[in-house]
């Protein structure tokens, strides 16, 4: 009989438990925005585009397999790719891996340019000019990084510019990880 | 920061949309309408992609006309993008386990409120107090009248 | 110095609320009418203060100030005086000024219209009210003062948000606030109410007309809300079910409840309890759509800049009020005796059903609303809930609602009997099925199911409220007319009507073609022609604009000129689309420019919508019916009497010495 007069209360509490827990992930750092990729944990979508360096060319999804690879969306256009194109250049030269673009929705000549003033560090990029591919890779904000592994399963995604923090705590471990248990199968 | 901002405007109106894809019929056009109303502008604060004028807006939208003009049927389409955007691209949220509550709660609340005004008739019923007899057994007739009913429709 | 004054005016109502918060309440429990008496004049009080400092910001905007951030942030030299003035709760800060100054002004009002309230009752109002405007005022102090100085200053503001560079800014959110506010005033008197532990029917005829006045300046709120909407942000769409259209319509839907609930409390001493939790909740989910929309915690179309700190004060405060007033309830409430006795089929019964379905209808839309946020929070996905999960579930529940309208008013209270009822409603019924089907073929020569269904349901309830109407007039003694209250029942209920039918038919009807077209093109949507004679380009004060003459003609014959806009703002490049609506009774056209594709092509939006002024035309009447029962001659009487004559019966159990 109480009860029932308590329950006004008790809705209320709850509504309060999580806004409460949502302020607090946000100010741990959580960014509400961020869109988990339902891909992770599936193979990489089927492509064969033509290279942005050498047109007559081309790369295709099959290609992704047998190593560990940063498979990167960007585009010249694209302002915050700016932001990350510099460490993705020092990762090409000081780290081992293979970097894979796929250059989005640009025009080759521009591309060509922003490769030639900051720096290549793509093993291969790959021209999606009418960004059809990057639909199938479920991109929607450039830049976006994704982590495939030896089977050709991607394994990461990360929207936005990739930092140095982001570098060393999330993505190198990671590929430390599936070089490891690849090696081991 | 600022800067950075109009930049990234700028730089957006230089992106071109892809071609133009037309759509054959009118009915085909009320699908399209109705398809692009009910997925999400990943991008926008809030929007569908129907409403939206964003770049990623304009391709969905491309892309969605392109698997009309092939013959897809709608749930072809969601589920194409769905694979790969996951369940945030739909406005319409999928039932299942978690979302069960969201879906049936409203009407639960409407069976539960109904059956809640019941106990409270039944309860003052049995308070003794100064309500004539004829008119409590009329109720009671009703009341069970309408129980009756509430099994049966249950 | 002009900043300084009214943050210096902001920090003295600070204290002048404390003092309305602690004195009355402390007067009213210890009896000491001097203390009682200061509530009043702190309300006045605060209302001067904070207007004065609502005059110096504006004063700030007028005369452009940049070295104050908000204005910096928020205005441009370039931008037209109305929209300087505008600005002031064009953003966070200065709307929660604008808050801040309806809750005075409620307070005043309260001070102003009650003075017939027994004193240690209107003791408490006056504290339960300081005590929000404390919260209030401490929050914009705390977190968002919009006096802060910016050092350097600033040699042009930023200017104003491109989207609400437009005459709907100027009135809708103090529309909006005056409801949400509004609200505020019904909750204290539940509050101050269940403080005094007489939870009578008193304190019920009381807050009646100030429920009414808040909901229907929430129901114009959201009205222009949705007509600006439509028309500004280019996309034909008049609700988008966004977490901020959502927060104003879950108070609006209490508040529809608790009206309907204040007259069984009124008239027959019924559900008690239950209205005094409405009042409650009514309040209560205005502060929470205030928490949800700038906290950060959603994402939405405006959601307010907004981070985590301004979250954690909001909540905090919304534990305070909400939670000791829902506290209260459940320590207060199970004492209060269950009123009049009533029959399964009774006035009382089905306004309970009217609560009951109102409440199902709030919970789709606070579901709706927090699932995203719930699913996210708990690592159980990310979803989106929008227009589909609305439609599918908001609507199903409201449609009946609209089926109760008809009946309720004419069945008697206690308990009406159904026979006689189906009698009276024969014609009504059958006149509603036969127009729902065969309206929407003459009109527009198709039909569906759901439209028959939702136009029968509308017809029904805009025929019913004419039976009661006549009815009422029929049965009247002598020459003496009927209440205004009456008058505004029948229009409020008619106005559902009205916007069921709009809704239904622009829904089902509208014709929307997004095309690409160049200049000397005609576009065919049903049978209107959109030629698009011209692209020109002009200059506003604060912006340029590529202006479409589009030339509309039916049958050969010419119907109108539209001059759709696409603007970009000089300070805030994004490009805005400002569409032009040509608005009958019958039909709404409606032309948006998009993008330009290449030379001389344009992506132009064009929509055909049958019905759609219904829309708005509905809330309206239901606004109209709010004004109508306020203005009732037994609100006016002087309420001396009443009060007199109502404390008689109601002397209930007397705690804490209250009645000194």
């Amino acid at each position: 009989m109480k009860a029932r007069y308590l329950l006004p209360i008790a809705v209320f509490l709850a509504i309060v438990a999580v806004f409460g827990l949502v302020l607090y992930q946000v100010s741990q750092g959580r960014n509400i925005r961020e869109i988990p990729s339902p891909l992770i944990g599936k193979t990489v979508p089927e492509f064969e585009l033509p290279l942005l360096l050498k047109p007559e060319q081309t790369f295709s999804s099959e290609q992704l397999k047998g190593q560990v690879s940063l498979v990167n969306v960007w585009a010249s256009w694209c302002v915050s790719c700016r932001y990350e194109h510099d460490l993705l250049v020092r990762m090409s030269r000081n780290i081992d891996i293979s970097i894979i673009g796929i250059n989005y929705k640009d025009e080759r000549m521009d591309a060509l340019k922003w490769l030639r003033d900051m720096g290549n560090p793509y093993v291969a990029s790959i021209f999606d000019h009418d960004g059809r591919v990057a639909i199938d890779w479920g991109v929607y904000g450039t830049p976006e990084t994704f982590i495939v592994d030896q089977q050709g399963i991607i394994r990461y995604k990360h929207t936005g510019p990739i930092t140095a923090e982001k570098l060393r705590n999330e993505i190198m471990p990671l590929v430390n990880k599936l070089r490891e248990a690849g090696d081991t199968v | 920061m600022r800067t950075v901002l109009v930049l990234l405007l700028l730089s957006m109106g230089t992106v071109q949309a892809i071609g133009e894809i037309g759509i054959r019929n009118l009915e085909d056009e009320r699908r399209f309408n109705e398809l692009a109303k009910t997925l999400r502008c990943m991008v926008c604060q809030n929007q569908s992609i129907a409403d939206s004028n964003a770049e990623l807006a304009l391709d969905f939208r491309d892309q969605v006309k392109k698997k009309i003009n092939e013959g897809q049927t709608d749930a072809e389409i969601i589920d194409y993008m769905v694979e790969r955007y996951g369940d945030y691209i739909l406005y319409r949220p999928p039932f299942n386990m978690v979302t069960a509550i969201l879906w049936m709660g409203p009407f639960i609340l409407v069976v539960v409120g109904f059956l809640m005004i019941l106990r409270t008739m039944r309860r003052q019923e049995k308070s003794p107090a100064d309500a004539n007899t004829g008119q409590q057994a009329r109720l009671k007739e009703l009341l069970e009248k309408s129980s009756d009913a509430g099994n049966r429709g249950g | 110095m002009i900043p300084e004054i009214g943050h210096f005016a902001l920090v003295v109502a600070l204290f002048v609320a404390l003092i309305q918060t602690i004195m009355p309440v402390v007067g009213a429990y210890r009896g000491i009418p001097e203390l009682m008496a200061m509530g009043r004049l702190a309300a006045r009080a605060q209302f001067l203060f904070i207007a004065v400092s609502f005059a110096m910001l504006t004063l700030a905007f007028i005369e452009n100030d940049f070295t104050v951030a908000y204005v910096a942030h928020n205005s441009n030299s370039a931008l037209p005086i109305q929209y300087r003035i505008a600005a002031v709760w064009g953003a966070h800060e200065g709307s929660l000024l604008l808050w801040v100054f309806m809750l005075a002004f409620w307070g005043l009002a309260v001070t102003v219209f009650s003075k017939s309230l027994p004193e240690h009752f209107l003791a408490r109002v006056m504290g339960v009210m300081g005590f929000i405007g404390v919260g209030f005022i401490l929050f914009i102090l705390m977190t968002s003062n919009p006096f802060d100085r910016l050092i350097p200053g600033a040699v042009d503001g930023r200017d104003l948000n491109p989207l609400l560079q437009d005459p709907g800014l100027i009135i809708h959110p103090p529309m909006l606030y005056m409801g949400y506010v509004g609200f505020s005033v019904a909750f204290a008197f539940a509050v101050a109410a269940l403080l005094g532990g007489h939870l009578d029917a008193t304190w019920v005829r009381w807050s009646r007309p100030w429920t009414t006045v808040a909901w229907l300046f929430l129901t114009i709120g959201i009205v222009l809300g949705s007509w600006w909407a439509y028309y500004e942000l280019g996309w034909g769409g008049w609700w988008f079910w966004d977490p901020v259209e959502n927060a104003s319509l879950m108070p609006w839907l209490a508040g529809t409840a608790l009206i309907h609930s204040l007259a069984v409390t009124e008239k027959r001493g019924a559900f008690k309890s239950w209205t005094v939790l409405l009042a409650i909740l009514a309040f209560s989910l205005s502060l929470l759509g205030t928490f949800l929309v700038r906290s950060g915690v959603l994402v939405s179309v405006h959601a307010f800049a907004s981070d985590p700190e301004r979250g954690v004060f909001i909540l905090a405060f919304l534990v305070v009020v909400i939670g000791s007033s829902l506290g209260l309830y459940a320590w207060r409430a199970p004492s209060v005796h269950v009123g009049g006795r009533f029959e399964l089929f009774s006035r009382e019964m089905l306004l309970l059903a009217n609560n009951v379905l109102l409440m199902a209808a709030l919970a789709a839309v606070l579901m709706g609303t927090m699932a995203p946020i719930v699913l996210d929070a708990l690592n159980l996905g990310k979803i989106s809930v929008g227009p589909p999960y609305f439609n599918a579930v908001f609507v199903p529940v409201m449609l009946p609602l609209a089926i109760l309208i008809g009946v309720g008013p004419l069945v008697g209270w206690r308990s009406g009997d159904v026979r006689p009822l189906f009698k009276k409603l024969r014609t009504v019924f059958m006149v509603s099925l036969i127009t729902g089907v065969v309206l929407p073929l003459m009109a527009v020569g198709k039909t569906t199911l759901m439209v028959m269904a939702s136009l029968a349901i509308a017809m029904w309830v805009i025929l019913s409220s004419a039976q009661y109407l006549k009815e009422r007039l029929a049965r009247r003694s002598g020459n003496k007319g009927l209440s205004a209250g009456v008058y505004g029942m029948v229009v409020a209920h008619a106005g559902v009507g009205v916007f069921v039918i709009g809704v239904t038919l622009s829904s089902a009807f509208s014709v929307e073609r997004d095309v690409h077209v160049r200049v000397g093109d005609t576009v065919q949507v049903n049978d209107f022609g959109f030629h698009l004679d011209e692209v020109k380009s002009i200059r506003g004060p604060n912006y340029h604009s590529d202006m479409a003459q589009v030339t509309i003609t039916r049958g050969g014959e010419k119907v109108g000129i539209l001059t759709p806009e696409k603007r970009t703002y000089f300070v805030q490049t994004m490009p805005m689309t400002e569409a032009s609506i040509d608005t009958t009774f019958f039909r709404d056209l409606y032309v948006a420019l998009a993008e330009q594709r290449d030379e001389d092509g344009w992506a132009l939006r064009v929509y055909h919508r049958p019905f759609q002024a219904w829309i708005w035309a509905g809330p309206l009447l239901m606004a109209l019916g709010g004004i109508l029962a306020v203005s009732d001659r037994r609100y006016r009487v002087s309420a001396k009497h009443v009060v007199q004559a109502r404390q008689k019966p109601a002397s209930g159990p007397v705690s804490g010495g209250a009645r000194a």
